[in-house]
């Protein structure tokens, strides 16, 4: 599901930037504090949870009181992890699967963003009002025609019936339209022209350097999204050609139930996000408060 | 024809067309891919038609519907589906409210809190689903042991429809706060200064002022999340099939006490292979949803100032 209000801005300038930091009001008391730490524990309690399980020993977890911090058994989990399914084909599926589809919704989106941002041509805002109305339709309605035609096609249980669906969206559409709309001026593209550049070159070396820092946080965005899916792959795909999230599902279906296992397979799952969001957490969040993102 | 004439008609081709060029990817991608079987369901929601029997697609008109609303499971799903909305929707807007309150204030390594309160929501919904699921264990999850320590007993989560909506909203609530939490600090932070403090000269109290300025002027966003928290909450489906996984997993327990009216649908579509009748699920499920939105926006859209 994606919701649109802004992209990021433009960094303001330096001046604007104190001001916002003077409206942040009043100063945080104790309870505040407290209020916060306790959000911030109940946040990241469970991922601590799972990264203590897969740390211990299948019977640690039925102790009492139950075990709360990380043992040694770690990699031998993984080890197990490793051995019990085909975890390394599902890892690399996901990285196929999300990788492909974060490039290709970047480079269609930029490009779309820029025709609709800044060309004139007939028919443009009919189109970016279609663009704007299925934004809100959950193509998972169309989850059964869309399984039909895979089958159809030959391509159920395979990832490319994955990928090919996620190659575009209409969000990063239009979030690269609303960057394009304030990040380049029409003086520039203008006096482009002048000089005889083609409306390639001018997409080349003036739209696509601009674009960068939205390019990123769409890319992020995209990628954690692409990598977190489930409906989809759950329904086109088979335990045999698994993504991560697919062979979760089937590890968790198993009839023995090994809490170690199965949470140590949920930590790995989620390590590629945890990191990304380890290192681009202040973009992710600056995303998120502009109103432009949702998962 | 000399070059000049060339380069002029070689520009107008380029902006003539390049446009088009540059939204053809979207929209053949898009147009195959997305919206052409979003309108197909229609189509096959009005057929009799399964994958055994790929030949055999025969219109039957509304039949499908006919069935679909005689059908006790449908309505069991359709109630889930609506209590599960109510107990994720509701929290979630109250919580966020009041986590933004906290966050918009000077607080030191607020990047560090800040983060903090989205990290649910970068995770995936199967991963949270699955820790969340032993979280909820009968025998040795960890909020048993908790509700051991006080006295409350041992409470079977996955076996009664009352604690395992309670159970699942959790997760929800858990993954979502955190963004519409964001949403809403942004907002607060384009309120000027000067209307708590002409409020705090009249005497209004913390609590008077975020109820009398705060809430009303968020209105916006607000009414916002409902709506997207509606839509999403309206087809929940990984929460539900993942909270109880193995044989039970397509009927939402063992005797459907949590089944969505998107799981049912997933049932019908991909357990039974019954298209038709899968398709008329999605149909209904996308109308209500659409109906319980309008009246998450009628009740959001009520806030007022005074």
């Amino acid at each position: 599901m994606t919701a649109v209000l802004d992209p990021p801005a433009p960094a303001p300038p330096a001046g604007a930037r104190g001001r916002a930091r003077r409206l942040a009001g009043r100063v945080a008391g104790p309870w505040v504090y407290a209020g916060l730490i306790a959000v911030l524990a109940g946040s990241a309690f469970p991922v601590y949870w799972s990264l203590v399980v897969s740390s211990q020993t299948p019977d640690a977890i039925d102790s009492v009181p139950p075990v709360l911090v990380p043992g040694g058994h770690l990699f031998e989990n993984i080890a197990r992890v490793f051995d019990t399914t085909d975890f390394a084909l599902a890892l690399t599926n996901s990285i196929v699967v999300s990788g492909t589809i974060t490039f290709s919704v970047v480079l269609f989106s930029t490009l779309a963003g820029f025709a609709f941002a800044k060309l004139r041509f007939r028919g443009r805002n009919v189109l970016l009002l279609v663009i704007i109305a299925t934004q809100a339709i959950p193509t998972e309605l169309g989850v059964i025609p869309l399984y039909m035609m895979m089958s159809e096609f030959g391509w159920a249980g395979q990832i490319h019936a994955v990928i090919v669906p996620g190659l575009v969206t209409a969000f990063g559409v239009f979030f690269m339209r609303q960057y394009f709309e304030r990040a380049i001026p029409d003086e520039l593209l203008e006096a482009g022209r002048m000089d005889g550049c083609g409306t390639l070159r001018l997409f080349w070396h003036v739209a696509l350097p601009a674009a960068r820092p939205a390019a990123a946080v769409l890319g992020l965005f995209t990628f954690m999204q692409a990598w977190n899916d489930f409906f989809w792959p759950l329904v086109v795909l088979v335990p045999e050609n698994p993504t991560v999230q697919t062979a979760l599902n089937t590890l968790a279906s198993g009839y023995t139930t090994d809490y170690t296992l199965v949470l140590t397979a949920a930590t790995l799952a989620t390590v590629p996000v945890l990191a990304i969001f380890l290192l681009f957490g202040r973009q992710i969040v600056g995303g998120i408060m502009s109103g432009a993102v949702k998962g | 024809m000399t070059a000049l004439d060339r380069t002029a008609r070689r520009h107008r081709w380029d902006t003539r067309f390049a446009p088009y060029a540059y939204v053809a990817p979207y929209f053949l991608i898009f147009g195959v891919f997305g919206l052409f079987p979003l309108l197909y369901t229609i189509w096959v929601s009005l057929q009799q038609r399964s994958l055994l029997d790929a030949d055999g697609a025969s219109f039957i008109g509304l039949d499908n519907y006919q069935v679909l609303f005689a059908d006790p499971y449908f309505w069991n799903a359709m109630g889930n589906t609506l209590s599960l909305w109510l107990l994720t929707t509701i929290p979630q807007i109250l919580f966020a409210l009041w986590i933004a309150q906290l966050l918009n204030r000077k607080v030191r390594t607020r990047t560090l809190f800040r983060m903090g309160v989205i990290l649910p929501n970068v995770t995936s919904v199967a991963a949270v689903t699955i820790i969340f699921a032993q979280l909820f264990g009968r025998d040795f999850g960890l909020i048993n042991w908790g509700l051991d320590l006080f006295g409350a007993g041992h409470i079977d989560w996955q076996a009664g429809t009352a604690s395992s909506h309670v159970a699942i909203a959790t997760m929800v609530v858990w993954r979502w706060t955190g963004y519409h939490a964001l949403i809403f600090l942004a907002s607060m932070q384009a309120i000027p200064p000067s209307m708590y403090e002409a409020a705090t000269l009249d005497g209004a109290r913390n609590w008077q002022q975020f109820w009398r300025i705060t809430v009303p002027l968020l209105r916006p966003q607000i009414i916002f999340s409902t709506i997207i928290a509606t839509t999403g909450n309206m087809r929940l489906l990984a929460e539900p099939l993942l909270f109880n996984p193995g044989t039970a997993a397509a009927t939402g327990g063992s005797d459907r006490q949590f089944q969505t009216v998107a799981l049912y649908l997933y049932e019908q579509g991909f357990s039974n292979w019954d298209f038709g009748y899968s398709s008329a699920i999605a149909i209904v499920l996308a109308i209500a949803t659409i109906l319980v939105a309008g009246l998450g926006y009628l009740v959001t859209k009520r806030i007022q100032t005074d």
